[in-house]
């Protein structure tokens, strides 16, 4: 197949992405029913031509075709094949390739899933994510064409995938953490909609608020998935470090937890809708920011892509475009009409506001401090660094009030909660967790103020979580049924709350009783690591598929018990030269035993890297409990019955402003 | 008022952007010396021709000097010396070199083979003087005023372009104050 | 474009420096070593791409972790050995800025952002109860606008 035909579908693609930008919309202002209903068959071909794109040049890569410039900067004939396929999105033209696959990939989702929305909003917002489409499209087109070729001078073989790459993490991440950023597209899309069409009601949130969850649902396995794949792959036991580009992911993902929980308040009680396009905006545009900071060399990290000044330009303008745009259509549109709603200082309305007030502090928190080196710098107020002990010492502060919050806010009710009844409800969390959280620092070793806080708010989200629940499936029929009358979306935020908790115990625990020692050791030597007894047994050569190791055996024992033989590995790679440390760990859902081998000191003694992570499993546990809640909550039967309702109905398009049936129970 | 605050947003991007865009192109690994303003830190290492005799900081009194710290195993060192020669010949300018981290007959031969431009070659094979001075990869290049204060410190190689943008204009400043 | 791909080959394939920790040193207690193990990670490699000197194995990290050895083995404060490094580094291998006029912005911003947002709150929520149940839908200037543009449209309304 030639490449040529993948720089052709994109140029197709390009066309009918502005093509989709301006019909529907036209369509839409006018009332010309026929070119709105070029949406829908626009997006599709969208689709189908991004997506033949991406499969010509995974095709590029598994054929080993070095003629394409991009495969022979990322490939190699000796990489093994699941790797020649994950390699595609292994640097920066296929990342970004992958990036508008996502993106047009929602676009059409949006398109089949929603044929209850009214066609004007439908059309527009399936402009606005064609206009998103147009700008990436522009780029790749322009600056970054992974189909450029090195023609006559084939080389004869690949540069090789950077090793740190050739592993199961860099398969699942790009792509998780991608159906995140790109997902929050399409709340933003929304939002503009809503911006350019006037109509901003409780209907909009409601056909926002899955969208959204759904993308955040993503993220948080990206970020979890890129913090695990950091751990095992880099080597040296670490899980987050704070790095411009990880704050980079984590921003979109603090801002679109505060978006969702607004989004929830606009459905149920209509207000709160200028703030909540708001956020929409600014979780986008956070996507943006993050893709744009990878890739210019504006900010140093380890994980950044090959910056080029005439790229960061572009993408600036890319984004500068549709940032300012969107706020300045913001700006002049969004309602100032105030809606009148009484509501208590103990609602639940007031709890989720404040759960964004947190919320949104972090993120500015994040933002700043990975942003302030530079204004400083243009400001040539000097070079400053700002880094994990700056952030630790922030951040945890705000995670711990929003836990506080959370678990006080799960009982509040709609319009007023009584303050006594309230009070009353978190007297059993406010128990449980104290004794609970001195067990676990005693059992740990020891009290440390910050992980009594870490591990009370933890406990005092998940007691309060799991008594929600015991409160509302008391029924006379008996506890299982008062169970099965929760909604789907009950049990989605049940398990994201505890999922929070569950990564807060995990963050809190393995911060503060982890234990990490630098020994030199000789085979025979024996280290000690905690409780844990380090046998260093010996050391030998041994071959891989691109590579040639030196091969540890450990032995780990406990109480005079073997609990674990590891081999952790250094690995030269044949064809870059590069020397890479492989850790071996053992994992376990309570612990981690993780060694890595470092440089060698003498003919047989070596730098060996030992330590012991309590509770670390627990941080992307978590995660998996966040993200399932967030997919549980959007298959609620009431974004089913509309569907079933209508189909009774014998009709298509019904009006979506009536109001939903409420399962019982149903909690946000 | 309402309507102000809705513009707020707008105006925070902005200034964002203005920022961000500064920031792009410029070389985030070349920071300013901590050293600027402070004499060159007391030291006492051999010389690397005569390595009877001992050196120290008095070795930049006098006149304004360029420090250029080097080695063999440095490639980017390789590239500048032909501009450090013509810099040392061409335009007389004094230059002390350091010899950073390096072997000390690997350095006679180079400087043998390529030409020495330095006045006096410092031999610090353990990198204390580098690392006191704040070096933290070759090549550096300091400019230094009559009085052994350190003015200013360039990192990366010298060619004629950063002479004349950049070097010569410290120099002269140096020069003009004293 | 060619020299592009090869400026990404190059930085691509130096990649981020993996830790392999040269130098293991011998402590009085686990205490101390937990203390330097502590101190390494907060202070920046001045030339890597973002990284801590505990993680870095450059030639520079490997020295300033010496230093910090040595000067911890001499009784030095934490403070000190981060001054000391600070002289020769600048602020820049600081992980943790300090806190001055430079970064009083900085430091301040969560305290400012939770007390701007409590002041939202609190705002709405005396808003809310000063519209109150009873409160009719419409504040009486929009009524007046209402009451303005229905006499409009029955101006306008053809007889």
């Amino acid at each position: 197949m030639y490449p040529e035909l993948g720089q052709l579908a994109l140029i197709l693609a390009l066309l009918l992405a502005v093509l989709l930008s301006v019909v529907p919309l036209v369509g839409s202002l006018t009332g010309r029913d026929n070119l709105q209903a070029f949406a829908r068959p626009l997006a599709s071909g969208l689709f189908v031509f991004v997506g033949l794109a991406f499969a010509v040049l995974t095709h590029a890569f598994v054929t080993d075709d070095f003629s394409v410039a991009y495969v022979a900067n990322n490939s190699n004939s000796m990489l093994p094949w699941y790797f020649k396929f994950s390699a595609v999105w292994g640097g920066h033209e296929g990342s970004l390739l992958l990036w508008i696959l996502m993106l047009s990939g929602w676009t059409l989702a949006v398109a089949i899933f929603s044929r209850r929305l009214p066609p004007v909003m439908i059309s527009q917002v399936l402009s606005v994510l064609g206009m998103v489409s147009v700008g990436f499209l522009l780029f790749i087109v322009i600056t970054s064409n992974p189909f450029d070729r090195l023609l006559p001078n084939v080389p004869t073989d690949g540069a090789d995938l950077n090793p740190l790459l050739q592993d199961l993490g860099l398969i699942i991440h790009p792509p998780m953490l991608y159906m995140g950023y790109v997902g929050f597209a399409v709340a933003f899309a929304f939002s503009i909609a809503a911006l350019i069409n006037g109509r901003l009601d409780a209907a909009w949130a409601r056909w926002s608020r899955p969208w959204t969850t759904v993308a955040w649902a993503f993220l948080s396995l990206g970020i979890a998935l890129g913090s695990w794949w950091a751990y095992y792959e880099l080597g040296w036991g670490g899980w987050w470090f704070w790095d411009p580009v990880e704050n980079a992911s984590l921003l979109p993902w603090l801002s679109g937890t505060a978006l969702m929980h607004s989004l929830a308040v606009t459905e149920k009680r209509g207000v709160f809708k200028s703030w909540t396009v708001l956020l929409a905006i600014v979780t986008f545009s956070l996507s943006l920011l993050g893709t744009f900071l990878v890739r210019s060399g504006v900010l140093t990290s380890v994980h950044a892509f090959a910056s080029d000044p005439e790229r960061g330009t572009f993408l600036l303008a890319l984004l500068a475009v549709t940032i300012i745009a969107s706020l300045a259509l913001y700006a002049f549109r969004a309602p100032v009409v105030h809606v009148r709603s009484r509501y208590g200082s103990l609602s639940r309305e007031i709890f989720l506001l404040m759960n964004n007030v947190l919320l949104v502090s972090a993120t500015l928190l994040v933002a700043v401090g990975t942003l302030y080196p530079l204004v400083l710098d243009y400001l040539e107020m000097g070079k400053l660094s700002i880094g994990e002990p700056f952030f630790n010492l922030t951040f945890s502060p705000l995670a711990v009030a929003t836990g506080l919050m959370m678990g006080a806010g799960i009982f509040s009710r709609w319009k007023k909660t009584d303050g006594g009844w309230l009070g009353r409800k978190l007297l059993w969390p406010l128990a449980v967790s104290l004794v609970v959280s001195s067990a676990v620092l005693i059992g740990y070793g020891g009290f440390k103020p910050w992980a009594f806080l870490g591990v009370f708010t933890a406990m005092w989200v998940a007691v309060a979580t799991l008594w929600d629940l015991w409160d509302k499936s008391s029924s006379r029929k008996g506890r299982i049924h008062g169970l099965k009358r929760q909604s789907r979306s009950y049990y989605g935020m049940v398990l994201g709350h505890l999922g929070l908790a569950i990564t807060m115990a995990g963050a809190t625990v393995v911060s503060n009783y982890g234990i990490e020692r630098d020994v030199r050791m000789v085979p025979g030597d024996v280290a000690t690591v905690g409780d844990y007894q380090f046998v260093f047994k010996d050391i030998g050569a041994r071959n891989g598929a691109n590579f040639t190791a030196q091969y540890g055996s450990f032995d780990v024992m406990l109480d005079g018990e073997r609990v674990a033989e590891l081999h952790p590995e250094k690995r030269q790679y044949s064809v870059g030269m590069s020397v890479m440390t492989e850790a071996d760990i053992d994992a376990g859902l309570f612990r981690d035993i993780f060694v890595a081998i470092g440089e060698r000191i003498s003919d047989d003694a070596w730098a060996i890297r030992l330590q012991y992570k309590p509770l670390i499993r627990w941080l992307w546990l978590g995660a998996i409990f966040m993200a399932t809640g967030g997919f549980l909550a959007i298959s609620d039967r009431r974004y089913r019955i509309r569907e079933r309702a209508e189909e009774k109905a014998g009709t298509g398009a019904s009006d979506a402003d009536a109001p939903p049936a409420r399962p019982a129970g149903a909690a946000s | 008022m309402k309507r102000f605050l809705l513009f707020l947003p707008l105006l925070v991007a902005v200034v964002i952007g203005v920022v961000l865009f500064a920031g792009i192109g410029k070389d985030p690994t070349k920071l300013e010396s901590a050293l600027v303003g402070k004499p060159v830190p007391e030291f006492s290492l051999r010389d690397l021709h005569n390595p009877d005799i001992m050196l120290d900081q008095s070795l930049f009194r006098g006149e304004v000097t360029l420090l250029n710290v080097w080695g063999t195993w440095c490639p980017a060192c390789r590239d500048e010396h032909d501009d450090l020669m013509w810099l040392a010949e061409e335009k007389g300018v004094p230059i002390i070199g350091l010899n950073y981290k390096d072997n000390r007959d690997d350095a006679l031969v180079w400087l043998d083979r390529l030409g020495d431009p330095y006045r006096k070659t410092i031999y610090d094979p353990k990198g204390t003087l580098g690392f006191d001075l704040g070096v933290y990869g070759a090549p550096e290049t300091f400019v230094i005023d009559a009085d052994g204060i350190v003015r200013y410190r360039h990192v990366g190689v010298i060619n004629q372009k950063v002479w004349e943008q950049t070097l010569l204009p410290v120099i002269n400043d140096v020069r003009g104050n004293g | 474009m060619v020299r592009i791909a090869f400026m990404a080959l190059i930085v691509l394939l130096s990649g981020p420096a993996i830790a392999e920790v040269a130098d293991v040193y011998e402590f009085d207690s686990r205490a101390q070593e937990q203390r330097y193990q502590n101190l390494i990670a907060e202070l920046r490699c001045p030339k890597c791409q973002n990284q801590n000197i505990a993680d870095s194995n450059a030639p520079i990290s490997k020295d300033m972790r010496e230093e910090v050895y040595r000067m911890m083995k001499n009784g030095a404060s934490n403070e000190a050995i981060v001054e000391a490094l600070v002289a020769r580094f600048g602020e820049f291998i600081r992980y943790k800025p300090e806190f001055d006029s430079r970064t009083f912005l900085l430091w301040a911003t969560p305290a400012l952002a939770v007390l701007g947002g409590l002041l939202v709150v609190a705002v709405v929520v005396i808003r809310s109860r000063r519209d109150g149940p009873d409160a009719p839908a419409l504040s009486k200037e929009d009524m007046a606008r209402v009451d303005e543009m229905l006499a409009d449209r029955d101006q306008d309304r053809p007889s």
